[in-house]
């Protein structure tokens, strides 16, 4: 069995009771099983079962909000108590979480059924799911590229037809990026909108949780779930109404202003296939109403000088737990300090083993001042910049990724080639502000992805922009041919 | 700014972190690449510009003090590594060295 296009057909189907959630659950089960693009770390039949089974009582009793018995996917670096969640990483390989992620209880709490954990760069380092333990993630749409990441499994989840909707998170680009390389939807809210509690940290100024799905209306139900405050998450400052971020799809760009940064378009790299179906999709949304307005950000190239300045440092201090004590791999040595040596050189890939020295000698004395406070500050000014284009701009319209999805290998010993993958996306980590990444067409037989970024909590905005651009083509219904293994 | 091996081992000596003589070498050369690249930094004028830690107005979030159900010492322990628990505690080497 196929699943629906969308979770909101699947909601009709099981509310005119012709599938049931346990129905779904085994279609989802078995796609995900027959998948041959390393897109999952780990399934869980049974607890899925037991979730749609009561998903399916919900349904029966009515009045169940619309994700019950919607089959997902949860990126595994979002803790699900009593289901191993390794964060991609050999040192938490036996790792599993005695509680869950607050945005899985709410998910939970709402009837959805999870299916399993899917595949990540290590700790959610990487742009191309290559910096996995558990091996790279292959891109439905040709298997021999990569699916983006760090998300990759989570947006191949989604891409192959396995679930109708995934979690990942993005701390540069890390949901944007795969969604738009496997051609799918991909979000990231605004910083503070969505609980970190329970979520592997990475870069704690910028990391976000958000949703990969094949409709835009679908990424705002899943936002409509997973948004708002908790007391457990002290990032999260203000309180804002989250049963609304659907009320503005409808309505069309008509006399929006939309902003087109010029520097988003003179970046060394950037494929003419990419530009070429981003420069058609602002004609459309220009057909449809919208006065398309050249801003600038002046500033877009320092946005990865900052961002791998920022994001170590930070990651070297979290990271910092990982020391082989309370949980996770332990490699003794002959005193304390050669055991968390030996442990972290063991349980550490290469990516991460080298953004943790990075940001350690960012971070060390001598050096603080010249890398990480200026890098701070270049990051204020960044910010500015893009406060002073939301005065003239309702969103701003722009390419997710300057390339299609790369081969498997292409850039593995180049860091910083690596990089320049999230030059669109990290910018917008970095001034805290919601973006989505959604299909606009394909270049050289491989999805494209448009990105929609509007000021900070005017997520009603970014989805109306973004509802309006799909429904006025097609992109978002192609899909790869994907055979089972 | 290039940078030799010493930079590396330093940094991971700092980051506790055990580097093969191979991993020393690659990543010396891949963070000067790195570095260079961040170089840029410099040609941005921030002399009267403040840093921003978190885009967020407010640091400190307050909440009434209130006990809540936890984790049992059990749920705790259950991810201690092998031979890292013992009875109700983690067990870990030595931290202070004795007099010789």
């Amino acid at each position: 069995m196929e699943l629906p296009r969308s979770i909101r057909d699947a909601a009709e189907l099981l509310r005119s009771r012709r599938a049931s959630a346990v129905e779904l659950a085994e279609a989802a089960l078995a796609r995900a099983h027959a998948d041959r693009h390393n897109a999952w770390l780990h399934l869980c039949d049974e607890h899925a079962r037991t979730q749609a089974g009561a998903a399916d009582g919900m349904l029966k009793s009515g009045g169940a909000p619309v994700l019950t018995g919607i089959p997902w996917a949860c990126k595994d670096i979002i803790g699900t108590k009593a289901i191993p969640t390794t964060a991609g990483s050999r040192i938490l390989e036996q790792y599993v979480p005695p509680y869950s992620a607050t945005v899985v209880e709410r998910l939970d709490s709402r009837g959805a059924v999870m299916i399993g954990k899917t595949n990540l760069d290590e700790f959610a380092m990487g742009s191309s799911n290559e910096n996995s333990a558990f091996g790279p993630v292959k891109n439905p749409w040709r298997l021999e590229r990569v699916p983006g990441g760090s998300s990759g499994g989570s947006a191949v989840a989604v891409a192959a037809g396995e679930v109708l909707f995934a979690l990942g998170t993005d701390t540069g680009g890390s949901i944007r990026q795969p969604a738009a390389l496997c051609g799918v939807v991909g979000m990231k809210p605004t910083y503070g909108r969505v609980p970190r509690w329970g979520v592997v940290a990475f870069a704690s100024s910028l990391d976000q949780v958000g949703p990969f799905t094949n409709t835009v209306e679908d990424a705002a139900i899943v936002c409509e779930a997973i948004f708002g405050k908790d007391p457990n998450d002290t990032t999260m400052v203000a309180d804002f109404p989250n049963d609304d971020l659907r009320t503005d799809l409808e309505k069309g760009v008509k006399g929006l202003r939309l902003g087109v940064p010029k520097e988003y378009f003179s970046i060394k790299g950037m494929e003419p296939g990419v530009e070429r179906a981003v420069r058609e999709a602002l004609a459309v949304l220009e057909r449809e109403g919208a006065k398309l307005e050249e801003v600038s950000l002046s500033l877009t190239d320092h946005g990865l000088a900052v961002y791998y300045i920022i994001q170590p440092a930070e990651a070297s201090s979290n990271l910092a737990r990982y020391d082989g004590v309370r949980y996770g791999l332990r490699v003794e040595g002959p005193n304390l300090l050669e055991t968390y040596k030996r442990t972290r050189g063991k349980g550490f890939g290469a990516e991460v083993k080298r953004r943790m020295i990075l940001g350690t000698y960012a971070l060390s004395a001598g050096y603080y001042d010249a890398y990480y406070v200026k890098a701070q500050k270049v990051r204020t000014l960044i910010k500015a910049e893009y406060d002073r284009v939301f005065e003239e701009v309702d969103a701003l319209v722009t390419p997710t990724s300057p390339t299609v999805a790369f081969a498997i290998g292409a850039k593995v010993n180049d860091p910083l080639a690596m990089y320049l993958n999230d030059i669109f996306t990290l910018p917008v980590n970095i001034s805290g502000l919601p973006g989505i990444s959604l299909p606009c067409g394909l270049s050289e037989g491989l999805p494209v992805g448009l990105q929609v970024i509007a000021n900070s909590y005017q997520e009603r905005t970014m989805f109306r922009v973004a509802a309006a651009y799909e429904r006025a083509t097609p992109h978002h219904l192609a899909r790869p041919e994907v055979k089972a293994a | 700014m290039a940078i030799d091996r010493s930079v590396v081992e330093k940094a991971a000596g700092l980051a506790r972190i055990a580097l093969t003589p191979e991993e020393v070498e690659r990543f010396t050369g891949q963070l000067s690449v790195v570095l260079q690249a961040v170089e840029r930094l410099k040609d941005v004028d921030t002399e009267k510009v403040s840093p921003t830690a978190s885009v967020l107005p407010v640091l400190d979030v307050m909440r009434e003090d209130e006990a809540r159900p936890g984790l049992t010492v059990d749920e705790a322990l259950a991810n201690a590594p092998r031979g890292g628990r013992d009875g109700e505690f983690f067990r870990v080497q030595q931290v202070l060295e004795e007099r010789p």
